[in-house]
């Protein structure tokens, strides 16, 4: 059976298709779920996509939250389900307390484009398995909103148990805490990442990279073998 | 009818530089001598019955769940006055 993985439309999302095509890439099928529907589709994974939901309105994921589909997807995800979210998808995930911390306004107020490199801090979660720990990626970047931050208590626990996922290397494009670009939760299941790794995935398209197309084969992998 | 008003601002450790911002464009409209900016929201709220204790008690629930992320973000409730 081909492994399912869910890719919500809210909206205002942007990425939806793109991250569909990364799913497919990545040899899984990818199914739209739209935010009204609380029905998952049988999906085994998750993915919330980049944009801006509901126009951002409030602050970036807060409506999105609130949304039918969100609460299937909350539900699930603590009791293991495998959940990405990328940019918009992971503001909603902060807001969501699926992921500790909240995102701000970027430090110096101006929306970031830019290819960005990164260093893969934890290669044990669903879908980071496909990476070495140390590896350094580029992966696109674009947001207004990316700048993440937590009480000092918060980013003592994430540090000393392995949860930051990935952090900016060279530049710190937004001044989040300790270069902070992505995160987990405990069980490692659910991470949430500014930069765009559905975009890095055909060699044909933007600068022709490729190393975002782990985050969907790992997860291919990790419910394979699950 | 009755109008409760929510304020909503960053706490005050965390860095707002949209409000940095503004101060550093005041000067140069020609206002002087203020020291600091924070920006921050405000919420109308014009309740269809009484401001009682309940009602009270569910638009602050409606702050800290929804108006405001209380992870970075601080509020305030206070009902206005008819008339002003």
């Amino acid at each position: 059976m081909t492994t399912r993985v869910g890719v919500v439309t809210f909206p205002g999302s942007l990425d939806d298709r793109d991250a569909q095509r990364a799913v497919r890439l990545a040899g899984a099928e990818p199914v739209a779920l739209w935010h009204r529907d609380k029905d998952l589709h049988q999906v085994d994974a998750v993915v919330l996509p980049g944009g801006f939901s509901y126009g951002d309105y409030l602050r970036a994921g807060a409506i999105s939250r609130f949304s039918p589909v969100m609460e299937s997807i909350i539900e699930q995800a603590k009791l293991g389900m495998p959940v990405l979210g990328i940019c918009n998808g992971f503001q909603v995930l902060t807001e969501s307390h699926l992921l500790p911390g909240a995102m701000l306004r970027n430090n110096h107020l101006h929306f970031i484009c830019r290819e960005q490199k990164l260093r893969v801090e934890n290669a044990g979660t669903a879908w980071t398995v496909d990476y070495q720990a140390g590896q350094e990626i580029y992966i696109p970047l674009k947001n207004m909103d990316g700048r993440y931050t937590a009480d000092a208590r918060t980013i003592d626990e994430l540090e000393a148990e392995g949860r930051v996922v990935f952090r900016y290397l060279d530049v710190n494009p937004n001044g989040s805490i300790n270069d902070i670009a992505g995160i987990t939760n405990a069980a490692g299941n659910v991470v949430g990442l500014m930069p765009h790794p559905e975009h890095a995935v055909e060699p044909l398209v933007g600068t022709g990279g490729t190393d975002g197309l782990g985050f969907f084969t790992s997860v291919l992998k990790q419910l394979v073998n699950a | 009818m009755a109008r409760v008003v929510v304020d909503v601002m960053l706490k005050p450790e965390i860095l707002d530089p949209q409000g940095q911002a503004v101060q550093r464009a005041l000067p140069r409209l020609g206002f002087t001598g203020i020291a600091d900016v924070r920006q921050g929201k405000r919420f109308e709220l014009e309740l269809e019955g009484p401001v009682d204790d309940a009602a009270l008690a569910r638009i602050r629930e409606a702050a800290e769940t929804f108006l405001a992320n209380t992870v970075i973000e601080d509020f305030t409730v206070h009902i206005e006055e008819e008339g002003k």
